[in-house]
């Protein structure tokens, strides 16, 4: 077989993958993904939560909808981060311009 | 249109066989590509997919939520605030929330205690994440204690755990009934953590929350908007880790795309030299150059995306869980819905593919526009 021939297999069934992907998560999101879904907010409904467990190391990086603006200062005020989970969030946009949105 | 092919395959064929000639150099580079092109390509899916995620399920989260500040310092807010905010002409209802963060020694993990509003988990008894019961190594039925922060022990049953499924939201999570939650705490009565405002009018809710401000000067509220905002603004590029992540890919990019168009090697300009020599056209031997270029990229790129696609959406994106874990003892398993951004995959391509095909082209054409004789001698 033609080294052209085989490359262009392979290309072809790389792209042939790219589009299983595709149709991978149209399947997951329309049929698994809504169920799962729908139990997640059912849970932040009835439990009233307002973040994402995506850390666990911080308060402010646990709950940073919910992180007052002295949080991460939380041994003083030019303390360098302590978490690293603080390296991947950025501040919450309400406490950049506070009471902005109250005007 | 039959010979149009086989010319293309022809010119496969031989450019298949130039870098083949150079295996190690470019086998060594295509593993590099790819591998930028997979973490950049992963970490696109998982934000995506986690903003998608957090956009969907947070739009169940309270219209309102009103903190104390003490000295700049979330505080617990007297419970006689929710009567006279329930007052406010376009407040639905006012609910306390009772919640907190409980380190358990023995485990070294720091949980999220909640008190939920209905009592669906009586005195005695708790409800647990399932990252909870990964590290106690507790199952329904099973009894464990809590110590209070009195240092008694409070010893509850597991009455049941949330799904795998719900680790998004609630992987660390404890319920419990309030009077376990004063008893754990010792909080003292008449007091919440903050509190939960439903506001009848969506578009009303601004207004509520600068009343809510001017009526307690000591109080922050927040608004579901905020909140949304907070996550659709998470892995922000401009700030943190991330931007390092973005650069270092770019600069990556950069560098092969430079390593190419700064010219061709002797070897590689005698080579079109005699390619011109014996025949072949300028637009061949551009063409030549092409399929060099789009053989390694295209290939970088496509293996690079399904890669990606497998490690976020079937492996809960394994390999950033170092990063991602930090000084976690309990770690939530990512199992997200799978999202494809279409345009963030046009700019990655776009980012990966052109850049370095174009850049094999250019110093090909000045070598090819040249004199053969002169390439040969060079």
């Amino acid at each position: 077989m033609r080294k052209s021939t085989i490359y262009l297999l392979f290309t072809a069934c790389s792209v042939a993958a790219c589009l299983l992907a595709v149709l991978h998560a149209a399947f997951r999101r329309h049929y698994d993904g809504r169920t799962e879904r729908r139990h997640r907010a059912t849970l932040v409904r009835e439990l009233r939560l307002t973040d994402l467990c995506l850390f666990t190391d911080a308060r402010y990086t646990r709950n940073p909808a919910m992180a007052d603006r002295h949080a991460p200062f939380q041994e003083h005020p030019v303390a360098l981060e302590h978490f690293p989970s603080g390296s991947f969030l950025s501040p919450p946009a309400g406490l950049e311009r506070p009471h902005e949105h109250l005007r | 249109m039959n010979t149009c092919v086989n010319r293309h395959k022809n010119i496969i064929d031989f450019a298949l066989s130039s870098l083949l000639r150079r295996k190690v150099k470019n086998l060594s580079l295509l593993a590099v590509y790819t591998l930028i092109v997979f973490v950049l390509a992963s970490l696109i899916f998982f934000v995506q997919a986690v903003r998608q995620e957090a956009a969907a399920i947070l739009a169940e989260a309270p219209d309102i939520v009103v903190q104390r500040l003490a000295a700049g310092r979330h505080d617990l807010i007297p419970a006689g605030y929710a009567e006279r905010i329930g007052a406010i002409r376009g407040v639905g209802r006012v609910a306390p929330r009772l919640w907190g963060y409980y380190f358990h020694p023995a485990f070294g993990a720091t949980y999220t205690v909640m008190v939920p509003e209905e009592p669906i988990v009586a005195p005695g008894r708790i409800l647990v994440g399932a990252g909870v019961a990964r590290n106690q190594q507790i199952k329904v039925g099973d009894v464990t204690a809590l110590r209070s922060s009195r240092g008694e022990p409070l010893p509850v049953t597991v009455g049941g755990v949330y799904p795998a499924a719900s680790d998004l939201v609630a992987a660390d999570l404890i319920v419990m009934s309030a009077a376990d939650f004063h008893a754990l705490f010792n909080l003292p009565q008449g007091y919440a953590t903050d509190l939960a405002v439903t506001v009848a009018n969506s578009r009303e809710q601004a207004t509520v929350a600068a009343k809510i401000a001017e009526l307690f000067p000591d109080t922050r509220p927040i608004l579901k908007s905020e909140i949304l905002r907070t996550y659709d603004a998470i892995f922000e590029w401009r700030g943190g880790m991330m931007v390092v992540i973005l650069a270092t890919a770019v600069l990556s990019f950069v560098i092969f795309a430079w390593d190419k168009a700064t010219g061709l090697s002797a070897e590689e300009r005698k080579e079109i030299g005699i390619l011109k020599s014996i025949g072949w056209e300028t637009s061949d031997v551009l063409l030549l150059k092409f399929w060099e270029g789009a053989v390694i990229s295209l290939t970088a790129f496509l293996v690079g995306i399904v890669l990606a696609y497998g490690h976020v959406f079937f492996f809960s994106a394994g390999l950033f869980e170092s990063a991602l874990k930090g000084w976690s003892v309990l770690y939530p398993r990512f199992r997200l819905v799978p999202v494809i951004d279409a345009f963030q995959v046009t700019v990655l391509f776009f980012l990966s593919v052109l850049p370095y095909t174009a850049a094999t082209i250019v110093p090909a054409w000045l070598a090819a526009s040249s004199d053969p004789d002169a390439a040969m001698r060079s």
